[in-house]
């Protein structure tokens, strides 16, 4: 605690600065990369692993298996629907997937009697779900257009709550290149897309924002009133703010993702896959990106929106003079 | 005053946090005894195993279903699944535009389809009446008293369509034990159906359907008018027709307006069940009818409701089912329940290791924050019937860590009043005052967020959204009865007040050279700090006045000029906050 502190300490004084505004060039540089690969990389790869939920088709889980053997659930699958092809997998310890297209109504039911059978246990221990090929497409529908209204009254919160549309606005940018940037790593996982997936995905908006937040907070506590002094200018008291809760935003950050994490690697490992997985690792890359979205995109974003304002310039102006009388 | 103000205030907070723990613990334990609640939260289907379908309405035209219809549907399908002997099952509909049925262990093919079919109304004339039940084998006809049909029947009210096979059917038809086993297997449309009506309490021979239900262009209730246009102060239904029911319905009417006893009686059918059979008074040419009787608003509503849904028949189209088991179930519980501890017990080590004993106060307001989340879990599933599915348990997972996020945000803005060279106890104070601004900023965004995604959302999206949703509000009630109230109070004692090593608020560590020795010793403001420092270091003190903000700055000015308001100053902002 003691190093961090007295970084933290630094950071707070000023003693210790990272030039996040300085160099905002090569950040957004970084991230505009980040985005396009984020962009490329599931169209290289041919699109996103979408999960049956989106593709439609029938899945069966069987809990408590006497044995893993892939070709006995294949088989079984193959007894009822002849030209199906079933994707049997062993997603945890004694735990078997089986996916196939989709089915009938009779054969859903056989296909659950027959896999219990292939497996030693009772029809209790089968899930089968089925998915018409509609719903995938309902849920996506339906996110959209949550994030749609989502980043309207977010934007219209901010932007009252800031007192300025330029930080609502940059804000906003950032959070859309943390959703692009969290579905490319996303994709490049190769993990299926499901509607828990999607479900991450709204709450990184929520959660990428909450940390926008604090940090704004502190820069617009910092640049109030910037005018009535002449030590720093606009752009130097936004990197200060960022750079005073710099320890704020690893704390928040790393206390957010425990938990997520735990999830991803503990509640993955007993269960294998299923809505705990997708959920945590959207949220787990999400979390990340979006706290260093915040320090190195939206922070020096808002300071760039403003660097052309009059009282900006003007205040600018001064203080150069001010330090050339001094040098 | 300084030293009671803040305590008296924080007293106050803890004893309203203990009244909402009381009230909600006494509520919940009366629940409990009387057996209407339990202990647990209910859970949802794929944490308890079930099967859960997920319905989209399909209208008959591609007209998108209206929440009425979709409500009625539900209703309908209720009916249904309530009598296939399904207990406990749960049909909602979800955003306006969904129907959601879960029902314990797996339903069979018939529930299946009967879940599915569109909702079937027509009109068909009675042609025999007979007792409710099932009449006695030694009071039923002789079989050379059955009737024999003379010719073939004319129309639909005629008795040539009951035979000896029909009239033996109807005679040993047994309404309850029928209406026991649920819907009925479709009808033939031409031929005549044996049918009961439950609220009269009789059974029918009904004749082939002479008007689809979807011949009704609308139905509505409200209070009948007289001949002469005044009110009777009876309740009525009234039917419009679309022109071809209009032009079936006088046809019907003319004929039946002529026969006697029971025959001048049309049945409705619904899904092959009477639900109103009035006489014919006269002959209805204009395709508007009136349906009278010993209706009640409530009554004459439900008729109406009926009739409008029959007028547009929605069948249902599956989008998605599981049936879970009990065994997946239970493992996706406790696996996430693992997950969740562990998550919690990660949080509470990085908090210890990065303030100290202060990481206590989060740890604490974490437990409190649970507690609080369980029970209005526990008691939302008694009121509103929630039920806490597997995303849920995520949300409340993740939100373990947004929850510990408002902790953090509040200790470091007090690390920075220290570092300002404050003493605790008004560095809490107007630490406090930056940090609840900050906070509730913060989670109005995770509330929107929240009530978005609820609003919006399909499937268990809702049921994630929800529990982020409750932890944001719970959250903020800890952080403001109970973790700020705490941090007065310790702020006070020796420990934290001088800035134990371990309190995890050592001035020291912070960047501070201590200004005083002991609580109360010395009072220092920010400026007289940076003077005192920088008469230690020229340098720091320049980076400390550099790095002060202006709000900073002006509130320093004002300080040095009036130092006694500043204080009343904190005071008054304890009192506020």
């Amino acid at each position: 605690m003691a190093s961090l502190a007295t970084w933290g300490n630094e950071l707070y004084t000023g003693k210790r600065s990272y030039p996040f505004t300085g160099k905002r060039k090569t950040w957004f540089v970084i991230a505009a990369v980040l985005v396009l690969l984020s962009i490329l990389v599931p169209v290289v790869k041919g699109g996103f692993n979408l999960g049956i939920e989106f593709r439609g088709g029938s899945e069966f889980t069987i809990s408590k298996v006497e044995h893993v053997d892939i070709a006995v659930g294949e088989q079984a699958v193959v007894d009822i629907a002849p030209d199906h092809h079933p994707r049997v997998t062993n997603i945890a310890p004694n735990t078997m997937r089986v996916q196939t297209d989709k089915l009938t109504d009779d054969q859903t039911l056989a296909a659950a009697d027959a896999l219990a059978n292939a497996y030693g246990v009772t029809k209790a221990e089968v899930t089968s779900t089925f998915v018409g090929p509609t719903w995938g497409a309902d849920v996506s529908k339906q996110a959209l257009i949550g994030l749609v209204v989502f980043v309207v009254l977010v934007a219209l919160l901010m932007a009252i709550y800031f007192r300025t549309w330029k930080m609502s606005l940059a804000a906003i940018i950032g959070l859309l290149s943390v959703v692009v940037i969290t579905a490319g790593i996303y994709a490049l996982s190769g993990f299926e897309v499901t509607p828990s997936a999607i479900i991450g995905f709204l709450t990184i908006l929520s959660y990428s924002l909450y940390d926008t937040v604090v940090v704004f907070d502190k820069i617009r506590e910092n640049t109030a009133g910037f005018t009535e002094q002449h030590k720093r200018s606009f752009e130097e008291l936004v990197n200060l703010g960022i750079n005073q809760t710099l320890v704020r935003s690893i704390n928040t950050s790393v206390v957010a993702v425990l938990p997520v994490a735990s999830i991803l690697f503990i509640g993955s490992y007993l269960l294998g896959a299923g809505t705990l997985k997708d959920l945590s690792l959207a949220l787990f890359i999400g979390i990340i990106v979006g706290t260093l979205a915040t320090i190195f995109t939206q922070a020096p974003l808002y300071s760039w929106l403003r660097h052309n304002d009059a009282d900006v310039l003007a205040h600018n102006k001064r203080i150069e003079q001010g330090r050339l009388a001094n040098a | 005053m300084s030293s009671t103000g803040p305590i008296k205030q924080a007293r106050k907070s803890l004893l309203w946090l203990g009244v909402i723990f009381l009230i909600s613990a006494a509520i919940l334990i009366t629940g409990v005894l009387s057996g209407k609640a339990a202990w647990s939260p209910k859970l949802a289907l794929d944490l308890e195993g079930g099967t859960q379908m997920i319905l989209a309405p399909r209208v008959q035209g591609g007209a998108a279903a209206t929440q009425e219809q979709l409500d009625q549907a539900v209703e309908i399908i209720r009916q249904r699944v309530d009598g296939t002997g399904v207990s406990e099952a749960e049909i909602t509909t979800q955003s306006g535009r969904n129907v959601v049925v879960s029902m314990p262990g797996v339903p069979d093919a018939r529930t299946r389809e009967l879940i599915q079919a569109s909702a079937n109304m027509e009109f068909r004339p009675v042609i025999l009446a007979g007792p409710f039940t099932a009449v006695p084998e030694a009071d039923r006809l002789p079989k050379a008293d059955l009737p024999k049909p003379t010719a073939k029947p004319e129309n639909a009210s005629d008795t040539n369509w009951i035979d000896a096979k029909l009239y033996k059917a109807f005679e040993a038809y047994d309404c309850p034990s029928e209406l026991g086993q649920g819907a009925e297997e479709t009808h033939d449309p031409a031929k005549p159906m044996i049918s009961c009506d439950p609220d009269v309490g009789a059974k029918y021979i009904l004749g082939p359907v002479e008007v689809p239900g979807a011949d009704i262009s609308d139905a509505s209730f409200g209070m009948s008018r007289g001949q002469q246009g005044a009110v009777t102060g009876q309740w009525g239904v009234n039917i419009e027709f679309n022109a071809a029911g209009k032009k079936s319905f006088a046809e019907v009417t003319q004929r039946l307006v002529t026969l006697q006893g029971s025959q001048n009686q049309f049945a409705i059918v619904l899904d092959g069940t009477v639900i109103s059979a009035p006489t014919t008074n006269s002959v209805i040419p204009d395709g508007r009818a009136e349906i009278t009787g010993n209706f009640t608003e409530q009554s004459a509503k439900a008729l109406a409701d009926q009739l409008k849904f029959g007028a547009l028949p929605i069948s249902f189209e599956i989008q998605s089912e599981q049936q879970i088991s009990a065994t997946l179930g239970a493992d996706q519980l406790r696996s996430g329940l693992i997950a969740g501890l562990i998550g919690l017990l990660l949080v509470a080590i990085y908090s210890i290791f990065q303030y100290r004993l202060l990481g206590l106060v989060t740890i604490v307001s974490l437990l409190v924050s649970g507690l609080l989340t369980y029970l209005a879990l526990v008691l939302l599933g008694w009121s509103m019937n929630y039920r806490l599915s597997l995303a849920g348990v995520a949300g409340l997972i993740v939100s373990i860590g947004l929850i510990a996020d408002s902790f953090i945000v509040y200790f470091e803005r007090i690390r920075d009043e220290l570092r300002d060279g404050r003493p605790l106890p008004s560095a809490v104070e107007i630490g406090w005052k930056r940090a609840k601004r900050t906070i509730l900023a913060a989670k109005a965004v995770n509330i929107l967020a929240a009530v978005v995604l609820y609003i919006v959302a399909v499937g268990n999206v809702r049921g994630f959204a929800f529990t982020l949703g409750l932890t944001a509000v719970v959250d903020i009630i800890v952080v403001y009865l109970l973790t700020h109230p705490i941090l007065q109070i310790i702020s006070k004692t020796k420990f934290f007040g001088e800035g134990h090593r371990f309190s995890g608020l050592d001035p020291s560590l912070l960047g501070v050279v201590p200004l005083y020795q002991g609580a109360g010793k010395i009072r220092s403001f920010s400026t007289e700090a940076e003077a005192a420092r920088g008469k230690k270091n020229a340098k720091a003190a320049s980076e400390a006045e550099r790095r002060q903000t202006i709000a900073e700055r002006r509130k320093a000015a004002v300080g040095t000029a009036a130092p006694k308001k500043h204080d009343e100053r904190a005071d008054k902002d304890s009192s506020n906050g």
